[in-house]
């Protein structure tokens, strides 16, 4: 009780004036968030610039929580490449190894058929019903470089929303309310 | 301004700043490793080589891969992949890369290495062109970093066929 009213005491004692600028430079942070993210979409070429690994299919070269920095760009796909797909019934995506490539003559259309480094079989029991290959449109990025445990702060946020909300607000309460 | 947030902040923003520049300094170093591997593959037996009856033809074969890797590991180097593929043309298609068998080499004193074995996966075509198909063998490696950018490359060996019979 004591605590909420005195934050309501703190807000109506903000001039206004202190508290525009705290509310512009809470929205600059976000807006700077968004433009760094967007920016690296076009750099990459990429829907999603980064990916966290989520399953140990590709141990011992990517664990759960490692980032993986994605590329896309007009090289065609080849045996070895590891790329982020999503297949249609599935919404997470998926990074593993391209084991198999038929590159159509006639049209340029490829066939991929991938694999996770710690798995015993191919993906197919992945694709949808009846699928044996995977084609450029199923594929969201190819993965260039590699940074190790970043990863996590984003599982255990997704795993435990509570703890997403309890951080989110007390960030907020700290962006609006200190005064320096 | 010297309350404890403000300095727990700026210990923590200086770690994460240091701790970013050394990886992107280990990763940067990795650029002055010139690797000089070496491959070798025989294929000793053509097991057998029959067409599924999708139409599709498959092939299984005996091979001894020999290969010396060593010089790809650097401090950055977490792990090497690498693979075996068969590259060939068809009338249908102008690349077709199947691979054929593939190896984790943890450290470097495993990466000099001679292994006899048959195709871990399966040598399958789209359609039915493999009969008397000269074809390619290509060692790919994938060099995974301890952290920052991945290396790929490959050697290519020429001259393989596959005989002109189903057996």
């Amino acid at each position: 009780m004591g605590l909420f009213e005195e934050t309501m005491e703190s807000i109506k004692s903000l001039p206004i004036r202190d508290f525009l600028t705290q509310a512009i430079n809470f929205g600059m942070i976000v807006v700077s968030a968004l433009m760094i993210y967007r920016s690296l979409m076009i750099i990459t070429g990429s829907e999603s610039p980064v990916v966290v690994v989520l399953s140990g299919s590709m141990e011992p070269g990517f664990a759960r929580g490692d980032i993986l920095l994605l590329h896309m760009n007009k090289d065609r796909i080849r045996a070895g490449d590891i790329v982020v797909f999503k297949v249609n019934r599935r919404e997470i995506p998926i990074v593993h190894r391209v084991i198999q490539v038929h590159e159509r003559r006639d049209t340029g259309v490829v066939d991929v058929l991938t694999k996770g480094d710690n798995n015993p079989g191919d993906d197919r029991p992945f694709y949808a019903h009846r699928q044996l290959w995977l084609q450029q449109n199923h594929i969201v990025g190819r993965a260039v470089g590699f940074v190790p445990y970043l990863g996590w702060a984003t599982i255990l946020l997704n795993e435990n929303p509570v703890i997403k909300y309890i951080l989110i607000g007390t960030l907020g309460c700290v962006i609006i309310f200190t005064k320096d | 301004m010297h309350s404890f947030g403000y300095r727990a902040n700026a210990l923590v923003t200086f770690g994460v700043t240091i701790l970013a520049v050394m990886c992107a300094m280990a990763s940067i170093s990795d650029n002055l490793n010139i690797p000089s591997p070496t491959a070798h593959v025989q294929v000793m037996n053509v097991n057998w080589f029959q067409k599924q009856p999708n139409g599709n033809d498959e092939v299984s074969l005996t091979m001894n891969v020999s290969a010396d890797l060593q010089s790809m590991f650097t401090w950055n180097t977490k792990q090497v992949f690498v693979f075996l593929t068969a590259e060939y043309e068809t009338p249908q298609n102008s690349l077709n890369q199947v691979s054929l068998w593939d190896a984790i080499i943890p450290s470097k004193e495993r990466a000099k290495f001679w292994i006899h074995t048959t195709n871990k996966y399966r040598l399958t075509d789209q359609g039915s062109n493999l009969r008397g198909k000269e074809f390619n063998l290509t060692l790919h490696w994938h060099v995974m970093p301890k952290t920052g950018k991945m290396f790929a490359d490959k050697i290519v060996m020429t001259g393989y066929q596959l005989p002109e019979n189903y057996r």
